[in-house]
Parts: structure tokens; sequence; C-alpha cells
């Protein structure tokens, strides 16, 4: 078993990825737009907050900016696609390797030291409830807030325009949706969520660095995925539920995976883990379905 | 009141596939009628369809809606003065979301959406009423993934949502042809009730002659990205199909394989 040390460590980074799920989740399956730009957005986000945090800037502006960055990432990306016409999934790849360059100017290296200022989390060291326990519920529910705000929004008129452009385009023009205003809107909120995730990130560990942002895809799709094969995706409020579950117990298992002694698993099998959940994820569903088939055959 | 003229679409220009679909289309359908459009495969019938929807933008002409010129509109900004019915009965809904949610999505067709609630309180009951009317028991599903309805439900639904709000013009694109016989006869219905009801504006396309025939006030033939025929009022009452292919014959003495029109 895990220690509890480990346990709320867990929670912790699981609840701040968990709004990169969200993201993810607006872009993968809202929009239907596979975006690898969160791979650039996530350490845009950290860079941005880092760098500002360090000049004084006070730390919920700071925080701010990241999501203004993230979203003027997304806008971009989608801006490539509807406007200039490239495949979105390369429109996004485009955008990510080009932030890699923009965070090293942002940040004026390779990476941003947090040690002895101000942060978002500074204010939380002062109360009696110890760090670790006190972090993984603050961010919690700041990710709850924030999914029951997108949830909200999915369900107005703009938010249901959204869903469609993504599910029926053809119809959605047709009902007067102006499907490319909706992508380019959805891909700045998504970015925007997956930055603010970088910048607690990087206020939570106490450093920004440029090589962050690897892999914060296959993490958010482990999330989203994992989610949805485990739990309910009957409304869109039990869909988003899920993504924010996936993130804790993708988490948990890789808690599990590397602290446990009996799988003889080390650190640097993080990405084969991920990997193999990922495609489990993906191929639980059908491996359901077709138990279900044999058994009433 | 529609008024096309010079219309031409041409897919792939100067290039080996180029595609002439329509070639020079000169047409004016007054407010309230109801025009049925036939022709064989290719003749241009979804061409000119796609073209007054936007999702086709025309070479060259002129096409104007209530006086107002709108052939350099994109589809959602023409979609508050054109509504639309597929012939995919798939494809006039989004089968993600509810029956309700796709009602609310037709109900904010012809204005600007902002963050107020889609589906509202107050429309439910206008929902459920409309959807009484279809005498299908929609109106006790309103939260059901509209994935979950058959083909000729969605189909109806689709109608619903497309006459939920007012228009200048409605176009059905061979709405019943991908529905069974019986179905098929249902949305027919439906949708001369619904045009009746409203007067409206409807451009409908068929394949089927006798249906062309039998509904609307005034058919017209599309041949090879022309008009062919058109015909209306003392003319057309009492036509039958055959008059129709006859007069076809006549104007286009080079055509002599019905088959090849009608197959």
């Amino acid at each position: 078993m895990i220690n509890s040390f480990a346990f709320f460590g867990a929670l912790e980074t699981g609840f701040i990825f968990a709004l990169v799920a969200l993201g993810i989740f607006i872009s993968f399956r809202i929009l239907d737009f596979p975006d690898l730009t969160v791979d650039g957005s996530f350490p845009l986000g950290a860079a941005v907050a880092a760098t500002l945090i360090i000049a004084e800037v006070s730390p919920i502006i700071a925080t701010l900016c990241a999501c203004f960055a993230g979203a003027g990432a997304g806008i971009v990306t989608a801006l490539l696609n509807v406007k200039l016409k490239i495949l979105h999934l390369l429109a996004s790849i485009l955008t990510m390797i080009a932030l890699y360059s923009i965070n090293l100017r942002i940040m004026g290296g390779p990476n941003k030291a947090l040690l002895g200022v101000e942060t978002l989390l500074t204010p939380l060291d002062s109360l009696s409830i110890p760090y670790y326990i006190l972090y993984p519920l603050a961010f919690g529910i700041l990710a709850f807030i924030l999914l029951l705000l997108l949830v909200l929004f999915l369900k107005t008129e703009l938010g249901l325009a959204m869903r469609a452009t993504g599910s029926n385009p053809r119809m959605a023009k047709a009902n007067g949706v102006n499907t490319q205003a909706m992508i380019v809107l959805g891909m700045a909120v998504s970015n925007a969520l997956v930055a603010l995730a970088g910048a607690l990130f990087a206020q939570s560990q106490g450093s920004a660095d440029v090589t962050m942002g690897v892999g914060v895809i296959v993490i958010g799709l482990a999330s989203v995925i994992g989610g949805e094969a485990i739990f309910s995706t009957k409304n869109i409020f039990l869909w988003a539920l899920a993504c924010v579950i996936g993130s804790l117990l993708y988490r948990l298992v890789i808690a599990f995976a590397l602290n446990g002694e009996l799988l003889g698993l080390k650190a640097q099998d993080l990405n084969l883990i991920t990997a193999v959940l990922v495609t489990l994820a993906i191929v639980a569903p059908n491996i359901k379905s077709a138990f279900k088939k044999a058994n009433t055959a | 009141m529609i008024e096309i003229s010079a219309l031409h679409v041409i897919f792939n220009p100067a290039t080996p596939l180029e595609n002439r679909a329509l070639r020079g289309v000169d047409l004016s359908i007054p407010e309230g009628q109801f025009v049925t459009v036939i022709g064989s495969n290719g003749a241009g019938k979804s061409t000119l369809l796609n073209a007054l929807a936007g999702e086709v933008s025309a070479s060259s002409g002129r096409i104007s809606l209530a006086n107002k010129e709108i052939g350099s509109w994109p589809v959602n900004r023409r979609a508050p003065h054109i509504a639309r019915v597929f012939q995919d009965p798939l494809m006039g809904t989004c089968e993600d979301l509810t029956i309700e949610e796709n009602l609310a999505l037709a109900q904010a067709r012809t204005k600007t959406r902002g963050l107020g609630i889609a589906a509202k309180r107050q429309y439910r009951k206008h929902f459920m009423r409309k959807l009484k009317g279809l005498h299908l028991g929609l109106e006790n599903r309103l939260s059901d993934k509209i994935g979950l309805l058959s083909g000729g439900q969605r189909q109806a639904v689709s109608l619903l949502m497309a006459s939920l709000k007012p228009m200048k013009l409605l176009l059905l694109d061979e709405h019943t042809a991908a529905l069974d016989p019986k179905t098929a006869a249902f949305i027919l219905a439906l949708t001369q009730e619904i045009i009746k009801e409203n007067n409206l504006t409807a451009l409908m396309v068929t394949h089927s002659m006798a249906q062309a025939l039998a509904a609307g006030e005034r058919t017209i033939m599309l041949h090879q990205g022309q008009l062919a025929i058109d015909v209306s009022g003392d003319e057309r009452a009492g036509m039958t199909t055959q008059d129709l292919l006859d007069q076809f014959h006549k104007n286009h003495i080079d055509v002599d394989d019905d088959a090849l029109l009608f197959g």
C-alpha cells in the first residue's frame, strides 16, 4: 500500500491535473478537436505565473495572466485551423512547438525557481492544518467550482451551440451557429484551464520548467478516457465529473504502482504505466460489451 | 420573395474534375409559394438548395431574399431567414443532445446566442405541445438523447425544429427519401400541414414525380444544371407524370431514355 503522504500528494496533483482533464474534455469531447497545444500551454501557464511572481506581481494577477496566455495559445491553434484551414492536429502541434521557444523567452532560461517568494499557496501555510492536507483540499475546491461553472456554461445558449459545433457542425450552422467562433472560444477556454493548471502546478512544486509540459496531453487523455470507462457519462455534469475523478484515479494508480514494492516499478516506468493505463481504458468498454454479448447470446 | 438570377456553380473550376453543376438558373419565388423540385441525379437539385442555404458558393449570379443580396453570406448568417431539413434523418439533429436541447438549439436559430440557459423552463411547455402534435409520444421523452430515436422520429423532430421559429424560406432536401414508405407518407403530410399552417415559402426536392405534382403549387424540373420545366397554376392542375415527361421531351429532344433521367 502507499503511505498517507504519497496519497495526499497524489490527490494534490490529481486535482491540479483535473483542470487539464476538463480542458481536454472541452477540446476532445465537446469540440471533437484533438488538441496537442496543451503540451505547450501547460508550461506556458507555469512560465508566465512564475516569471510574474518573481517580478513581484501579486500571485492572483500572475495566475490570471497565465490563464489569458493559455487562452491566447488556444486561440492561435483555433485560428490556424478555421482561418488558414490547417488540419486541427497539425495546427495544435505547430502552436505547441512554437510555445517551447516562447516559454524559454518568457522565463529567460529553461526554468524558474519560486523559492522564498509569496505564491497563491503562501496564505494557506499560516493555517494550523498541515499543508499536505490543505493543498489538495484547496485545489479540490477550485476544481469543483470550475467543474460547476463549466457545466453551467455548457447549458447556456452559447454552450449548447458549442456542443452542437463538435457533434454536428453542418446542423449547427443551419441553426445559425457561427461554428468558427465556437471553436475559437472553446479552444481559448480549454487552454486557459490547462495554463491555470500549469500556473498552480509551478506554485505547488516551487518551480517552472520548460520541459514540464511533456506528456501532459497523454495524462489528460488518460484521465478523460479512464474516467469515461469507469463512470457514467449519461449527462454533461456526470461526464465532466468523470473526467475530474479520472484524473484523481490516474494519480492514485500511479502512486500505487510506483510506491508499492510488490510490482518493482520505478519512477522511470511512469510513461510506460501511463501508456498501458490509456490502452486499458480505451479497450475496457469493448471488452465489457463483448462479455455482455457473450452472456446474452 | 426569392430572386435567383443567372446562377452558376462550378465545382473544381479549371481542373480535369471541373463540374458545372448549375449553368445559369433564373428563378423567382413569390412569398408563400410551395415549389417542388425534380430532376435526375446530377441535375443540380441539391446544388441549388445548397447554394440557397449558403453551403455552396456561387461562381457567378445573384441570390436575393426579401430584397437583400445574400449570395456572399455564410450559412450561419442566412440561418435566421432560411430553415432547412436534410435528406439524412441523422443530419438534422444532434444525436449527443437530448430532444429538449435539440429543440432549444433550433429555438435560438433567429437570435444572437448569449449566456442565458438554453433549455428554459418556459420553452418546455411549448416544446411539449409541439411534440404532442406529432402523435409519436415524444412529449414525455424530452430528456432522452435524440440518438435513441428512429430515423423517422428524428426526421419528424427535424421538421418541427425547422418550423419552430419564423423564416422566409424553408428548404427540404429529399427529406423523405431515406424513410420507409409509411413513415415517408407521414413526414410528407406533416410537411404540407406545417407549410400550410404557417404560410411558408418552401422549396422541396423530391425524386418522385408523382409526389412533386401532388404537393405544392408549382413544380420545376432541373436538367444538366438548367431549368427544364417550370409549371404552376392551371397548367399544372391535373397534370400527370406522363404529361410532365412529354413536355420534357418536347423541350429536350436529345434525351430519349427515361430510365436515364429517373432511374
